[in-house]
């Protein structure tokens, strides 16, 4: 794919785009087992927004972050054209029982792997073909592009945080975020990019009767509203270096999910936005907060 | 049936290398000896069950329970895939996992079962089970570790999960798939390279493995959050496998321990521990903490809107009319009748003297001046069953025996005998027994527990009090 004149690579967007089974089990779709009478309307319908934003943008593959790829020993990127399997959500089968097929450009994934090695990174290509993608990765695939009409580049969440604290987690995925820039201009490839993770990230430990019942669904408590919002204003002020400042208490006080990394990744993929982001939708799912936002670069390339 | 129990526990690691690559490393291989040495000695101890509790399937809705009476698939794990894959196919026992669920509910806890075509098995399980029961010859239940899950939670899955083991007459393997410490190397290394990855995780480890070779298994179960703050990284919060493992062996600390053998995986910390049930002598317990029967914590966050508690009691003194009607306490000589008690629901008195004893009449838990249920009524006016609180309702009944014993004179710690009834005896005598503790069972009084089809207005919980004057 790469252009005849070899022409820059871009990055067209780049979006918060959580991952929560219950939007794909809203609604409905032939591949989820399970069926629903909706639920979360506001944020499938930021989905729908996003979705329109890009429509008539033309690019060429979607790189993900998925925080529910959790790996130890370094960061690690799928490796072979295509896996095909069933995924089931561990922590909520009810939901989420989902048949994909989906197809990954396997070079620009060397491409920022190699990148990325050459600044010093643990990384590792996945070619095993029985391994089940995580389902963080479905949901968001599907939800930002449910034809699956594009090749995906998927990147595991090192869980550095865990290792060290969200100080060291953040330096090292500024270092991929800034690799993974450089990959996709040097492809020549138009991209997109997604962090899939939720802001706050404290769930309720219960489940209502009927999942989708939204009369039960709220956020944990005052302060996760108090931490989306103000993330969600940095969001769209075009601050992007002050989430990255405010990132550690954030991830702490929050319980954010940012802890595997995505929203720091993305930021530094982006190379720090000081535009603003475009809010697409906010909601909370089992109590944790969930924005979709956009970063369109495409508006805002340099002269 | 013979009462069920606890054969044998271990503690075996998660990490995918003694299924895939013992050859590939001495320290791995021997891991993996020990493990076919334990499946052995699963198999001589003619155990019919091996529950395990994995730490690498974590949960977030209460904990789940595998019931997939035959869940097959291939596991490939997700740091070490270049290793290969694991296909499954385990042996589960359906029943049994649905008998710890209801148990666990009946304790309190949030749990349900999990029965879906290609579920993703966690690589802890797959590990273990494919090593210690490799003929699939003993059927398996499979237990996921809550991230939110404290002590008392833990515990309780534990006690949940006896209840069932006793009450079916199995005999039971405990096994927990952990590792000691969790701290990996991050990047790739040779596997001749393996090593622990720090001194102090290896100082660490083989202080914990003392202890647990000396038995004492519920020490290391109270030492639990300072090892987790010294050499486990946040996968799962705490080192709650401990918990469990230390809940199914009723907290003991006088098992007979042998490590079998401890080596790095990849830096972090894995044994193969066998906790034989007996007694080996070694030391007691030096502090405790709460011996938990009923989970009554963190939970129904989702509920807390549903009704507003004023809205709650409304309702519970609107249900509390159903039944009989109520009489005014029948007035003798000897008879003892108080204001401060609630009234009958026929011809007879609160109380009645005889000589220097005081025989009751059978008190509940109705509030004398409104009729409500503390902790709720057990139905609705259509015999609807509701959901109650048998530690409330039980708190009731001694508060209304002391009003009626104060009336006559006497007190609390002349009680001398004791008939209680309950109409759920499985679901309500732990809360209850946890009351009677607390309150009459300080005094010493003889008791009877009976259960009952049924009491005449709509509660769990009634007494039958004789007490000196």
């Amino acid at each position: 794919m790469l252009g005849a004149t070899m022409s820059k690579g871009e990055i067209v967007a780049g979006c918060l785009a959580p991952h929560p089974p219950h939007l794909v089990y809203a609604e409905n779709p032939p591949q989820n087992e399970p069926v629903a009478e909706g639920g979360w309307e506001q944020l499938r319908w930021g989905y729908e927004r996003l979705r329109e934003s890009l429509s008539g943008v033309d690019y060429d593959a979607i790189v993900l972050l998925s925080p529910h790829w959790q790996t130890y020993v370094g960061t690690h990127f799928l490796g072979l054209p295509t896996f095909k399997n069933l995924s089931v959500d561990p922590v909520f089968p009810n939901l989420f029982r989902y048949h994909y097929e989906l197809d990954i450009d396997v070079e620009l994934s060397q491409q920022i792997h190699d990148h990325a090695a050459e600044v010093g990174l643990s990384v590792k290509m996945m070619k095993n073909p029985d391994f089940r993608v995580d389902y963080g990765t479905i949901t968001t695939g599907h939800m930002f592009n449910p034809e699956w009409d594009k090749p995906l580049v998927v990147i595991s969440s090192n869980r550095s945080r865990d290792y060290y604290s969200v100080e060291v987690m953040q330096e090292m995925m500024i270092e991929l975020g800034k690799a993974t820039r450089e990959a996709i201009i040097a492809s020549g490839k138009k991209v997109v990019v997604l962090a899939s993770n939720s802001l706050s990230h404290r769930h309720f430990t219960t489940e209502s009767a009927i999942p989708e019942d939204m009369s039960k669904e709220h956020i944990t408590s005052h302060a996760m509203h108090l931490w989306d919002m103000r993330m969600i204003e940095y969001f769209r002020s075009g601050q992007s270096q002050r989430i990255l400042d405010e990132m550690p208490e954030f991830t702490e006080q929050a319980i954010a999910e940012s802890d595997g990394g995505g929203l720091s990744w993305l930021l530094s993929t982006l190379d720090i936005p000081n535009y603003p982001g475009i809010l697409h939708g906010y909601g909370t799912i089992i109590g944790t907060g969930n924005a979709i936002v956009e970063w369109p670069e495409r508006l805002h390339k340099e002269a | 049936m013979s009462s069920g129990e606890l054969v044998g526990s271990y503690i075996v690691p998660v990490h995918p290398h003694t299924v895939l690559a013992p050859e590939q490393n001495e320290g791995w291989g021997r891991l993996r000896n020990a493990y076919d040495e334990a499946a052995q000695r699963i198999k001589d101890s003619g155990a019919d069950l091996i529950i395990i509790y994995s730490t690498t399937w974590t949960s977030i809705i209460g904990h789940q329970i595998i019931a997939d009476p035959n869940p097959e698939w291939v596991m490939v794990d997700h740091d070490f895939h270049e290793l290969g894959s694991i296909p499954y196919s385990f042996n589960i026992d359906e029943h049994f996992a649905h008998e710890w669920n209801d148990a666990n509910e009946k304790r309190g806890l949030k749990s349900r079962t999990v029965a879906y075509h290609g579920f993703p098995i966690d690589v802890g399980s797959v590990v273990a089970l494919k090593l210690l029961n490799p003929d699939n010859s003993i059927p398996a239940v499979i237990v996921s570790s809550n991230v939110y899950a404290n002590r008392a939670e833990t515990t309780v899955l534990a006690k949940a999960c006896m209840d069932v083991v006793k009450k079916t007459g199995r005999k039971a393997i405990a096994v927990t798939a952990m590792s000691l410490s969790n701290r990996m190397f991050t990047k790739p290394i040779e596997p001749k390279d393996d090593r622990i990855h720090s001194l102090k995780d290896d100082e660490w480890n083989r202080k914990i493995l003392e202890f647990l070779s000396e038995g004492r298994l519920e020490d290391v179960g109270q030492l639990s959050r300072t090892i987790h703050r010294q050499i486990r990284v946040n996968k799962v919060v705490a080192f709650k496998p401990m918990w469990w493992l230390s809940g199914m062996n009723q907290n003991r600390n006088n098992l007979t321990g042998e490590v079998l053998a401890y080596e790095a995986l990849h830096g972090a910390g894995g044994a193969v521990v066998h906790l034989d049930p007996q007694a080996s002598g070694a030391g007691d317990k030096e502090y405790d903490e709460d011996d938990v029967e009923i989970f009554t914590g963190e939970r129904n966050v989702l509920d807390s809107i549903e009704e507003t508690s004023s809205q709650k009691v409304d309702q519970q003194i609107q249900d509390s009319t159903v039944g009989p009607k109520l009489w005014e306490p029948t007035e003798t000589e000897d008879s003892v009748n108080s204001d401060a008690a609630p009234k009958p629901v026929g011809a007879y008195p609160h109380a009645r003297r005889v000589g220097d004893l005081l025989y009751l009449s059978g008190v509940g838990p109705r509030q004398p001046s409104t009729n409500a249920i503390p902790g709720g009524p057990i139905c609705d006016s259509n015999g609807s069953p509701l959901e109650y609180d048998i530690k409330a309702q039980t708190r009731a009944v001694v508060e209304n025996i002391a009003r009626i014993l104060e009336e006559a004179g006497s007190s609390m710690d002349k009680v001398v005998d004791v008939t209680s009834f309950l109409v759920d005896m499985d679901r309500d005598f732990a809360g209850y027994n946890e009351v009677w503790a607390e309150t009459l069972g300080h005094y010493g009084p003889t008791r009877t527990t009976l259960a009952i089809k049924a009491l005449p207005t709509p509660i769990a919980v009634e007494m039958k009090v004789i007490a000196k004057i």
